[in-house]
Protein backbone atom coordinates (compact mmCIF):
# COMPACT_ATOMS: atom_id res chain seq x y z
CA UNK A 1 0.00 0.00 0.00
CA UNK A 2 1.41 3.34 -1.04
CA UNK A 3 1.90 6.04 1.57
CA UNK A 4 1.14 9.62 0.65
CA UNK A 5 4.40 10.73 2.25
CA UNK A 6 7.60 8.73 2.41
CA UNK A 7 8.75 7.19 5.65
CA UNK A 8 12.06 8.49 6.92
CA UNK A 9 12.29 6.45 10.10
CA UNK A 10 12.48 2.81 11.11
CA UNK A 11 8.78 2.04 11.18
CA UNK A 12 6.19 -0.58 11.99
CA UNK A 13 4.50 -2.15 8.97
CA UNK A 14 0.99 -0.85 8.21
CA UNK A 15 -1.62 -3.49 9.08
CA UNK A 16 -4.79 -1.81 7.77
CA UNK A 17 -5.73 -1.26 4.17
CA UNK A 18 -7.60 1.51 2.43
CA UNK A 19 -11.36 1.09 2.71
CA UNK A 20 -11.09 -1.21 5.73
CA UNK A 21 -13.43 -0.64 8.68
CA UNK A 22 -11.67 0.25 11.92
CA UNK A 23 -12.65 1.13 15.45
CA UNK A 24 -10.77 3.73 17.46
CA UNK A 25 -9.71 2.28 20.81
CA UNK A 26 -11.90 3.51 23.65
CA UNK A 27 -8.95 4.06 25.96
CA UNK A 28 -8.07 6.99 28.19
CA UNK A 29 -4.34 6.87 28.92
CA UNK A 30 -2.59 9.83 30.49
CA UNK A 31 -0.16 11.98 28.57
CA UNK A 32 0.05 13.81 25.27
CA UNK A 33 -2.50 11.99 23.10
CA UNK A 34 -3.26 13.07 19.53
CA UNK A 35 -6.43 10.98 19.29
CA UNK A 36 -9.34 13.31 20.04
CA UNK A 37 -11.53 12.14 22.87
CA UNK A 38 -14.78 12.54 20.89
CA UNK A 39 -13.73 9.96 18.30
CA UNK A 40 -12.64 7.17 20.66
CA UNK A 41 -14.80 4.07 20.36
CA UNK A 42 -16.22 5.09 16.97
CA UNK A 43 -16.09 3.08 13.77
CA UNK A 44 -14.84 4.56 10.52
CA UNK A 45 -13.10 3.59 7.34
CA UNK A 46 -9.46 4.04 6.30
CA UNK A 47 -9.41 6.83 3.70
CA UNK A 48 -5.65 6.95 3.11
CA UNK A 49 -2.31 5.89 4.52
CA UNK A 50 -0.35 9.06 5.26
CA UNK A 51 3.04 7.46 6.03
CA UNK A 52 4.84 6.58 9.27
CA UNK A 53 5.72 9.14 11.92
CA UNK A 54 7.37 9.00 15.35
CA UNK A 55 4.79 8.35 18.05
CA UNK A 56 3.91 11.77 19.55
CA UNK A 57 3.04 10.20 22.90
CA UNK A 58 6.68 9.08 23.15
CA UNK A 59 8.11 12.30 21.71
CA UNK A 60 6.29 14.21 24.45
CA UNK A 61 8.28 12.16 26.98
CA UNK A 62 11.57 13.16 25.31
CA UNK A 63 11.96 9.70 23.76
CA UNK A 64 12.56 9.11 20.05
CA UNK A 65 9.08 7.76 19.23
CA UNK A 66 10.56 4.90 17.20
CA UNK A 67 9.70 2.62 15.57
CA UNK A 68 7.50 5.12 13.76
CA UNK A 69 3.74 4.50 13.79
CA UNK A 70 1.75 4.16 10.58
CA UNK A 71 -0.65 7.10 10.37
CA UNK A 72 -4.02 6.91 8.62
CA UNK A 73 -6.81 9.25 7.78
CA UNK A 74 -10.00 7.69 8.97
CA UNK A 75 -13.38 8.77 7.62
CA UNK A 76 -16.38 8.68 9.96
CA UNK A 77 -20.03 9.25 9.18
CA UNK A 78 -21.19 12.25 11.19
CA UNK A 79 -24.40 10.39 12.09
CA UNK A 80 -22.34 7.54 13.56
CA UNK A 81 -20.27 9.93 15.67
CA UNK A 82 -23.15 12.14 16.80
CA UNK A 83 -26.51 10.29 16.73
CA UNK A 84 -28.38 13.63 16.86
CA UNK A 85 -26.31 15.19 14.05
CA UNK A 86 -28.51 17.71 12.26
CA UNK A 87 -26.89 17.79 8.80
CA UNK A 88 -27.05 15.55 5.75
CA UNK A 89 -26.67 11.76 6.01
CA UNK A 90 -23.67 11.88 3.71
CA UNK A 91 -21.66 14.33 5.85
CA UNK A 92 -18.36 12.97 7.12
CA UNK A 93 -15.57 13.79 9.51
CA UNK A 94 -11.97 12.81 8.78
CA UNK A 95 -9.35 12.42 11.47
CA UNK A 96 -5.68 11.40 11.42
CA UNK A 97 -5.14 8.42 13.71
CA UNK A 98 -2.02 6.39 14.49
CA UNK A 99 -2.15 2.65 14.04
CA UNK A 100 -1.80 1.78 17.73
CA UNK A 101 -5.14 3.53 18.33
CA UNK A 102 -7.00 1.40 15.79
CA UNK A 103 -8.50 -2.08 16.03
CA UNK A 104 -10.71 -4.28 13.88
CA UNK A 105 -14.35 -3.79 14.90
CA UNK B 1 5.99 65.28 30.54
CA UNK B 2 4.85 62.41 32.65
CA UNK B 3 4.68 58.94 31.21
CA UNK B 4 1.09 58.31 30.13
CA UNK B 5 1.59 54.70 28.98
CA UNK B 6 -0.91 52.14 30.16
CA UNK B 7 1.31 49.44 31.56
CA UNK B 8 -0.03 46.10 32.64
CA UNK B 9 1.76 43.17 34.16
CA UNK B 10 2.73 40.40 31.72
CA UNK B 11 0.26 37.56 31.45
CA UNK B 12 1.28 34.03 32.37
CA UNK B 13 2.00 33.04 28.76
CA UNK B 14 3.81 36.27 27.90
CA UNK B 15 6.06 35.72 30.88
CA UNK B 16 6.65 32.12 29.83
CA UNK B 17 7.58 33.23 26.30
CA UNK B 18 10.04 35.86 27.58
CA UNK B 19 11.61 33.40 30.03
CA UNK B 20 12.01 30.68 27.41
CA UNK B 21 13.45 33.10 24.85
CA UNK B 22 15.94 34.52 27.32
CA UNK B 23 17.01 31.06 28.43
CA UNK B 24 17.59 29.93 24.84
CA UNK B 25 19.75 32.99 24.19
CA UNK B 26 21.60 32.71 27.52
CA UNK B 27 22.45 29.07 26.82
CA UNK B 28 23.65 29.91 23.32
CA UNK B 29 21.07 27.69 21.58
CA UNK B 30 19.74 30.65 19.56
CA UNK B 31 20.71 34.29 19.33
CA UNK B 32 18.48 37.38 19.30
CA UNK B 33 19.07 37.93 15.61
CA UNK B 34 17.90 34.43 14.67
CA UNK B 35 14.75 34.89 16.72
CA UNK B 36 14.02 38.29 15.14
CA UNK B 37 14.56 36.85 11.68
CA UNK B 38 12.21 33.94 12.33
CA UNK B 39 9.51 36.26 13.70
CA UNK B 40 9.91 38.51 10.65
CA UNK B 41 9.69 35.50 8.32
CA UNK B 42 6.57 34.28 10.10
CA UNK B 43 4.89 37.70 9.71
CA UNK B 44 5.92 37.84 6.05
CA UNK B 45 3.99 34.67 5.21
CA UNK B 46 0.52 35.60 4.08
CA UNK B 47 -2.42 33.82 2.44
CA UNK B 48 -1.22 35.15 -0.92
CA UNK B 49 1.14 32.16 -1.00
CA UNK B 50 -1.74 29.72 -0.77
CA UNK B 51 -3.72 31.75 -3.30
CA UNK B 52 -0.90 31.38 -5.85
CA UNK B 53 -1.04 27.61 -5.42
CA UNK B 54 -4.81 27.55 -5.90
CA UNK B 55 -4.69 29.76 -9.01
CA UNK B 56 -2.02 27.54 -10.53
CA UNK B 57 -4.17 24.45 -9.87
CA UNK B 58 -7.14 26.15 -11.55
CA UNK B 59 -5.27 26.77 -14.78
CA UNK B 60 -3.00 23.71 -14.92
CA UNK B 61 -4.75 20.38 -14.53
CA UNK B 62 -1.55 18.31 -14.34
CA UNK B 63 -0.35 20.55 -11.51
CA UNK B 64 -3.72 20.16 -9.80
CA UNK B 65 -3.31 16.38 -9.83
CA UNK B 66 0.23 16.57 -8.46
CA UNK B 67 -1.00 18.96 -5.77
CA UNK B 68 -3.67 16.50 -4.62
CA UNK B 69 -1.15 13.64 -4.69
CA UNK B 70 1.71 15.35 -2.86
CA UNK B 71 0.99 18.93 -1.78
CA UNK B 72 4.47 19.52 -0.42
CA UNK B 73 6.28 18.65 -3.65
CA UNK B 74 3.79 20.63 -5.73
CA UNK B 75 4.33 23.80 -3.64
CA UNK B 76 8.08 23.38 -4.00
CA UNK B 77 7.63 23.35 -7.77
CA UNK B 78 6.31 26.91 -7.42
CA UNK B 79 9.34 27.88 -5.36
CA UNK B 80 7.31 27.93 -2.14
CA UNK B 81 9.49 26.31 0.49
CA UNK B 82 7.42 24.28 2.89
CA UNK B 83 10.00 22.83 5.27
CA UNK B 84 8.77 19.81 7.22
CA UNK B 85 5.19 20.47 6.15
CA UNK B 86 3.26 17.49 4.82
CA UNK B 87 0.46 19.16 3.02
CA UNK B 88 -2.81 17.45 2.20
CA UNK B 89 -4.89 19.41 -0.29
CA UNK B 90 -8.58 18.55 -0.33
CA UNK B 91 -10.62 19.52 -3.33
CA UNK B 92 -14.08 21.06 -3.37
CA UNK B 93 -16.43 19.84 -6.08
CA UNK B 94 -20.10 20.51 -6.80
CA UNK B 95 -20.84 17.46 -4.60
CA UNK B 96 -18.28 17.91 -1.79
CA UNK B 97 -17.36 20.85 0.40
CA UNK B 98 -14.29 20.56 2.65
CA UNK B 99 -13.43 22.50 5.79
CA UNK B 100 -10.44 22.40 8.14
CA UNK B 101 -10.26 22.51 11.91
CA UNK B 102 -7.83 21.41 14.61
CA UNK B 103 -9.82 20.35 17.65
CA UNK B 104 -6.79 19.51 19.78
CA UNK B 105 -4.87 22.76 19.36
CA UNK B 106 -4.66 25.03 16.32
CA UNK B 107 -2.64 23.22 13.62
CA UNK B 108 -2.73 25.36 10.51
CA UNK B 109 -0.73 25.49 7.24
CA UNK B 110 1.11 28.65 8.28
CA UNK B 111 3.63 28.32 5.50
CA UNK B 112 0.83 28.86 2.99
CA UNK B 113 -1.74 30.86 4.93
CA UNK B 114 0.35 32.86 7.42
CA UNK B 115 -0.67 33.42 11.02
CA UNK B 116 -4.09 31.88 11.76
CA UNK B 117 -7.04 34.14 12.55
CA UNK B 118 -8.07 34.25 16.20
CA UNK B 119 -11.40 32.55 15.55
CA UNK B 120 -9.57 29.50 14.15
CA UNK B 121 -7.95 29.04 17.56
CA UNK B 122 -11.13 29.71 19.53
CA UNK B 123 -12.78 26.99 21.57
CA UNK B 124 -16.07 27.85 19.89
CA UNK B 125 -14.85 27.09 16.35
CA UNK B 126 -12.73 24.11 17.37
CA UNK B 127 -15.48 22.34 19.27
CA UNK B 128 -18.46 23.18 17.05
CA UNK B 129 -16.89 22.67 13.63
CA UNK B 130 -16.78 18.89 14.07
CA UNK B 131 -20.18 18.76 15.77
CA UNK B 132 -22.42 21.09 13.74
CA UNK B 133 -20.41 22.25 10.73
CA UNK B 134 -23.44 23.43 8.78
CA UNK B 135 -24.44 25.80 11.58
CA UNK B 136 -20.88 27.14 11.84
CA UNK B 137 -20.59 27.63 8.08
CA UNK B 138 -23.94 29.45 8.06
CA UNK B 139 -22.54 31.86 10.66
CA UNK B 140 -19.73 32.58 8.21
CA UNK B 141 -22.40 33.29 5.60
CA UNK B 142 -21.99 30.02 3.76
CA UNK B 143 -25.25 28.09 3.23
CA UNK B 144 -24.82 24.71 1.61
CA UNK B 145 -27.66 22.53 0.39
CA UNK B 146 -28.26 19.03 1.74
CA UNK B 147 -27.10 17.54 -1.55
CA UNK B 148 -23.56 18.78 -0.89
CA UNK B 149 -21.56 16.45 1.33
CA UNK B 150 -19.58 18.27 4.01
CA UNK B 151 -16.20 16.81 4.88
CA UNK B 152 -14.66 18.25 7.99
CA UNK B 153 -10.95 17.51 8.41
CA UNK B 154 -9.64 17.42 11.95
CA UNK B 155 -5.94 18.17 11.72
CA UNK B 156 -4.77 16.04 14.61
CA UNK B 157 -1.30 14.79 13.76
CA UNK B 158 1.47 15.18 11.18
CA UNK B 159 -0.51 16.46 8.18
CA UNK B 160 -1.59 20.02 7.46
CA UNK B 161 -4.62 20.73 5.31
CA UNK B 162 -5.60 23.25 2.71
CA UNK B 163 -8.85 23.40 0.77
CA UNK B 164 -8.69 23.75 -2.99
CA UNK B 165 -11.85 25.77 -3.65
CA UNK B 166 -13.83 25.58 -6.87
CA UNK B 167 -13.04 28.13 -9.53
CA UNK B 168 -16.06 30.43 -9.72
CA UNK B 169 -17.98 31.04 -12.92
CA UNK B 170 -17.25 34.31 -14.63
CA UNK B 171 -13.46 33.91 -14.41
CA UNK B 172 -12.97 32.42 -17.87
CA UNK B 173 -9.82 33.70 -19.53
CA UNK B 174 -8.40 35.25 -16.35
CA UNK B 175 -4.64 34.92 -15.81
CA UNK B 176 -3.17 33.35 -12.68
CA UNK B 177 -2.48 36.64 -10.88
CA UNK B 178 -6.05 37.81 -11.35
CA UNK B 179 -7.41 34.44 -10.26
CA UNK B 180 -5.19 34.47 -7.16
CA UNK B 181 -6.63 37.86 -6.19
CA UNK B 182 -10.06 36.32 -5.46
CA UNK B 183 -8.75 33.37 -3.43
CA UNK B 184 -9.26 34.37 0.18
CA UNK B 185 -7.75 32.87 3.32
CA UNK B 186 -11.21 31.75 4.47
CA UNK B 187 -11.85 29.94 1.20
CA UNK B 188 -8.68 27.89 1.76
CA UNK B 189 -9.83 26.99 5.28
CA UNK B 190 -13.22 26.08 3.85
CA UNK B 191 -15.48 28.56 5.68
CA UNK B 192 -16.08 30.59 2.53
CA UNK B 193 -15.95 30.20 -1.25
CA UNK B 194 -14.25 32.56 -3.69
CA UNK B 195 -16.54 35.05 -5.37
CA UNK B 196 -16.15 37.25 -8.41
CA UNK B 197 -16.26 40.85 -7.18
Amino acid sequence: MKAQYETRFPALPPTFSIGEKVRVRAAAPLGHIRTPFYIRGHVGEIERFCGCFPNPEELAQMRDGLPAQPLYRVRFRQKEVWPDYGGADADVLEVEIYQHWLERP
Amino acid sequence: MSDQGRYQPLTYFQLMEVSLRELLVEKGILNEQQIDEEVAAMRARTPERGARVVAKAWVDDAFRQRLLMNGTAACEELGIEVPSLRLVVVENTPQVHNAIVCTLCSCYPRVLLGVPPDWYKSRNYRSRMVREPRAVLAEFGLQLGDKVQIRVHDSTADMRYMVLPMRPQGTEGWDEARLASIVTRDSMIGVAVPAVP
